[in-house]
């Protein structure tokens, strides 16, 4: 969205993913959301005196996971440091986190975009570092309460370069990172439970200018569409300032979904000074090539690469192979359709596409649904479109079927042998229905013969109203066209 | 390197330390005394010397990944001030 | 009725209780009430037991009868109040945790305990081990037994005055720049401060992570093995715990020092050093000598950058270990908080002690932004420097051999208003917690007012064997440890 073209918008983002480990990063206590308040916790993550941490082994396979995913350096030694901080949901007074040597620098990922396919997004560091807990407020009167389950979660804060020019690359990046750590099942990615949160640095400055402009912080973005509506706010209004002449302040804003504006954190108290120093608690990191190259062995197919397959193996266009590896989900339904339509004897990569990407995706879209919520599975979609490929049913009878099985489910199969809307292959039945079109329209017959050969159209479309639409189009035309002679 | 009254406050305050102004006085001149002793280090040269977080060398043990602590609620609200419905409870927290 | 156990060693004790000529609840009964009658005056015990230590005695009686008793199987000791133990007041000697009751166990005490050991109750301590005199504890100072009007060390000064004082076998103490080795050696008792990462630091409340390690303090160098051999080993709560297999102390206890080397540190025994205490270690040396060893002189060039080097980083590292408490989930919390800022500003004020305070200060400030360079990261420097030293002086000797202290127990009182003097009591003993080192310290003389001065045997990394042996040859020929204050 080119908002004054004077101007350019340069954008990094944050991103923390919590990782689905089954223990928290530093202790035994399950990592799971949404358990009743201070059920999951022990005096490590609650910070209790005397007590220490220990290094969950999933949480760096999963850090290198994500590394080599993204194209990331992973370094034989990284290092853990405290980040010094009060909160009352931080209950040690400081983030174990990682500062000066995180596991993953000098990443990279690529985003697709209309008019610039294969964007370029660096990605500067990606490090481990734990969650806090929560402290909640409303409706309590008089006092505020801390519930530490979150505390201990394990997360990755992957750092992006400021190489985003808009929002729109902005949320393309944010798309496509969720989907590799969704392929890696490293994260769930869910951005509403804050699984996958994302905070904006945004800034402008005059084209051609060398220096970034002052830049602020965007956060409480809980969805891609929020954080696209909270740079595009946050960009109007640092042009609106500077040509007004005044002057962008480096701050924090917290965007307001509800009104679509972003508000000035007030300002702390003090100054932020967190006082990193190493963990004395933790030793550093070291790791064994051999152990790296171990988990690349068996790293899962990526967005990026199942694309490139869908394109060369099943001749899919870029566009389609694009939407169909955009969520683990819902290359995982394709997949799963596909193979049932290949079973049927009849591979058809690019039909089994398009009923994913029009008439499912349409639909879905429509009522607001995602794929995982869709109510016709993968095996049914794959058995719909066997159906069309075998010449069970035509297209026109499966929209007619999926339409029924959208609404009240069920397999294809039983719906069109209990509605009888199996296609009419038998060339004498089909013969005899074109006969009796014929004989009551001797007009439209006349017509034909005198040229205007358009009017089969009509004729066709009275034999399927016949046949209420089971009659096999293709064959129709051509009995027509004989007897028409 | 000296400290000062303001020096003093500061850090006090990212210590969350109440310090009242009848002690800051007595904290510059304390902790002056103290950090004067620690001038002497500028006179060895430490250029190419790795610094030493830790006494020994040993590398980062890890944990499996196993679910091994049950639920420790009670046990650990019952160490707290002030708690209400399973929380921790404490004053308002302002944003 | 058992009622004298202050002669006797824990050996001592151990062998008896095996032959079932007395009973661990006899021996815990006298202990108990050794305490009760003076720690009213020496205020060594800010807790004791008396139910817990009376009911794992029991236990341990039955276990003896049974013939399953180990070496520490109803023997009655001391632990430092830093250690968290389970349904036992656990104070760290600070107003902050007065009312805290751990719902878990360190892995120290919980070994012990595992071993058999009486626990009698914790002892008193500088608050969070922060000083050298014993005189910052919120419960009060504690009393040196062999002058009441002196302190017994810090930090570990009520474990030190307890096993002095006979009201208990032997104690357990933390040891972060000298905090079990002073007192020891100001109370005339002996006290082992391991390798670093020898014994695990799961539970002992931290105060500065890269330096604390636990100990024993016991009469002789004997009881300082037979307790050690209970706390050592790897534990997989600690990631700092080293991962190497436990020698057995007691086989190599009589070793000897026939042929070792024992280095001779100049740096140790240059000025500032008191006639009493070098007089004393000059007779030590020839004793050494005499017992087999062959000294060495060696130079430790980086010690006189000691002091400033671990009075940055362990303040530094306190400053971020103090920071949990704040009055939410345990310990003390201000009355009647405003609102968030005023609950942590005011519990931390009114809770911590000055020293605590001057700490975090100092910690937090060697840590803020533009200081960090110039004397965190520096100081690291010089640990480094300070590591190497003791590498290259252990390349030419096994062990080397240095005074604990500068001078005997001072004044009750006397440096409480002067930090850096106080700071400069520790200059022998803060080297070897940079360097991560295993040192001993041993009772070796007296000074003209009959106040006990103590050496320090330092040993390469895990080396506990070789300054244990070294100790116990020691004292199979001498008498300075056997010496008891009268009470």
């Amino acid at each position: 969205m080119p908002i004054d073209p004077n101007y350019e918008t340069v954008i990094g983002l944050e991103v923390h993913t919590q990782l689905r480990t089954k223990s928290k990063i530093f202790c035994g206590c399950p990592n799971k959301f949404g358990a009743e308040a201070n059920s999951q916790i022990c005096p490590v993550c609650a910070g209790f005196p005397g007590v220490l941490p220990v290094m969950n082994r999933e949480m760096v396979n999963m850090a290198i996971k994500t590394g080599l995913a993204i194209n990331g350096q992973i370094k034989k030694l990284s290092v853990f440091s405290r980040k010094n901080y009060f909160y009352p949901d931080s209950p040690t007074g400081y983030q174990i986190s990682q500062y000066d040597l995180p596991i993953v620098e000098h990443g990279e990922l690529f985003i697709d975009l209309p008019d610039e396919p294969k964007k370029r997004i660096g990605v500067t560091r990606i490090h481990m570092e734990v969650d806090a807990g929560k402290s909640i407020h409303e409706g309590i009167v008089g006092a505020s309460w801390v519930d530490l389950n979150r505390v201990g979660t394990p997360l990755l804060e992957i750092v992006s370069e400021p190489d985003m020019r808009s929002s729109e690359d902005a949320g393309a990046y944010l798309k496509k990172l969720r989907a590799i750590v969704r392929f890696l099942d490293v994260c769930d990615g869910n951005m509403e439970e804050g699984s996958f949160r994302c905070d904006a640095n945004v800034s402008v400055r005059h084209y051609g200018a060398e220096k970034f402009g002052t830049r602020t912080e965007l956060k409480n973005l809980n969805s891609i569409r929020n954080v696209m509506r909270a740079i595009d706010f946050e960009v109007d209004r640092q042009i609106d300032l500077i040509e007004s002449g005044d002057k962008v302040v480096q701050e924090t804003r917290l965007w307001d979904a509800n009104k679509n504006i972003s508000r000035s954190m007030r300002s702390k108290e003090d100054a932020h000074d967190y006082r990193y120093f190493p963990e004395p608690d933790l030793p550093p990191l070291t790791l064994e090539q051999s152990h790296i190259d171990d988990i690349k062995a068996k790293l899962p197919e990526l967005p990026d690469a199942m694309a490139k397959r869908f394109q060369d193996e099943m001749g899919l266009s870029e566009y389609d192979a694009g939407v169909l590896t955009a969520e683990k989900e819902m290359s995982t339904y394709f997949e799963e359709a596909n193979q049932i339509v290949s079973n049927a004897g009849k591979k058809n990569a690019k039909a089994t596409a398009n009923w994913v990407t029009v008439e499912l995706l349409g639909r879905l879209n429509k009522d607001g649904l995602s794929i995982e919520d869709s109510p016709v599975s993968a095996v049914n979609l794959g058995k719909l479109v066997a159906l069309i490929q075998t010449g069970e049913i035509s297209g026109k009878i499966a929209k007619k079927v999926f339409a029924h099985m959208f609404d009240d489910g069920g397999d294809p199969e039983k719906i069109v042998a209990e509605k009888g809307l199996k296609q009419v292959t038998d060339s004498g039945s089909i013969t005899a229905e074109v006969e009796k079109v014929l004989a009551s329209h001797p007009d439209q017959v006349e017509q034909y013969r005198g040229g205007k050969t358009q009017i089969l159209g009509f004729l066709v479309g009275k034999v399927m109203q016949a046949t209420r639409g089971k009659a096999n189009p293709a064959m129709v035309n051509k009995v027509l066209k004989e007897k028409l002679g | 390197m000296s400290i000062n009254a303001d020096t003093v406050k500061h850090v006090a305050n990212l210590a969350r330390l109440n310090i009242p102004e009848a002690e800051v006085g007595s904290y510059v001149d304390q902790l002056s005394q103290i950090l004067g002793l620690m001038d002497q280090l500028n006179s060895l040269p430490t250029d190419d010397i790795e610094p030493m977080s830790h006494a020994v060398d040993i590398l980062m043990p890890a944990r499996e990944d196993e679910v091994v602590n049950g639920d420790n609620r009670e046990a650990l609200l019952a160490c707290a001030p002030d708690s209400e419905q399973s929380h921790f409870r404490v004053p308002k927290i302002i944003e | 009725m058992f009622s004298d156990p202050a002669n006797l060693t824990l050996a001592n004790m151990s062998e008896l209780l095996k032959k079932r000529e007395i009973s661990s609840e006899d021996l815990t009964q006298a202990f108990l009430e050794r305490i009760e009658g003076l720690n009213p005056d020496i205020n060594a015990y800010i807790t004791i037991d008396r139910a817990g230590a009376i009911t794992a005695a029991k236990e341990a009686d039955k276990r003896l009868d049974a013939k399953q008793g180990e070496p520490l199987t109803g023997i009655p000791i001391g632990v430092k109040d830093l250690f968290c133990t389970k349904g036992i007041l656990t104070t760290c000697a600070s107003k902050i945790l007065n009312n805290f009751i751990p719902p878990y166990e360190s892995t120290v005490t919980s070994r012990l305990k595992g071993a058999g050991a009486v626990i009698l109750g914790k002892t008193n301590m500088d608050e969070f081990a922060m000083g050298s005199s014993n005189e910052t504890s919120h419960f009060g100072v504690v009393k040196n037994p062999w002058d009441k009007s002196r302190i017994p060390g810090g930090s570990s000064g009520g474990s030190a005055a307890a096993v002095s004082a006979g009201m208990g076998s032997a104690t357990i103490g933390t040891d972060t720049g000298g905090s079990i080795r002073q007192p020891a050696a100001l109370t005339g008792i002996t006290g082992l401060k391991p390798t670093y990462g020898r014994v695990s630091r799961f539970g002992m409340i931290a105060f500065a992570s890269s330096l604390d390690q636990a100990g024993p303090m016991t009469k002789t160098a004997e009881d300082a093995a037979i307790l050690l051999q209970a706390m050592a080993g790897h534990d997989p709560k600690d990631a700092t715990s080293i991962d190497a297999p436990v020698p057995d102390y007691m086989a190599n206890l009589g070793d000897g020092l026939q042929g070792r080397k024992i280095g001779i540190p100049e740096e140790y025994f240059a000025s500032g050093l008191s006639p009493d205490v070098a007089r004393v270690i000059e007779d030590a040396k020839k004793q050494l000598t005499e017992l087999g060893a062959e000294l060495v002189p060696v130079s430790l060039p980086t010690t006189k950058h000691a002091i400033p080097t671990y009075y940055i980083l362990a303040p530094a590292e306190a400053s971020s270990n103090l920071a949990r408490y704040d009055g939410i989930r345990f310990g003390y919390r201000c009355e009647n908080p405003e609102d968030i800022r005023d609950l942590f500003f005011r519990t931390r004020a009114e809770g911590f002690g000055n020293e605590v305070k001057r700490r975090i200060m100092l910690g937090t400030y060697v840590l803020s932004s533009g200081y960090y360079d110039a004397y965190y990261l520096k100081a690291q420097k010089v640990r480094r420097l300070i590591a190497d030293d003791f590498k290259a002086a252990f390349s030419k000797v096994d062990l080397l051999l240095a005074p604990t202290t500068p001078d005997t127990a001072f004044k009750l009182g006397e440096k409480t208003n002067d930090p850096v003097q106080m700071y400069l009591s520790d200059i022998f003993t803060i080297n070897v917690n940079l360097a991560g080192l295993p040192a001993i310290s041993i009772p070796c003389g007296f000074d003209k007012d009959n106040l006990p001065i103590g050496m320090q045997l330092i040993g390469r990394p895990l080396d506990e064997s070789g300054i244990l042996s070294a100790a116990h040859a020691y004292q199979q020929a001498t008498q300075w440890h056997t010496r008891s204050p009268i009470l």
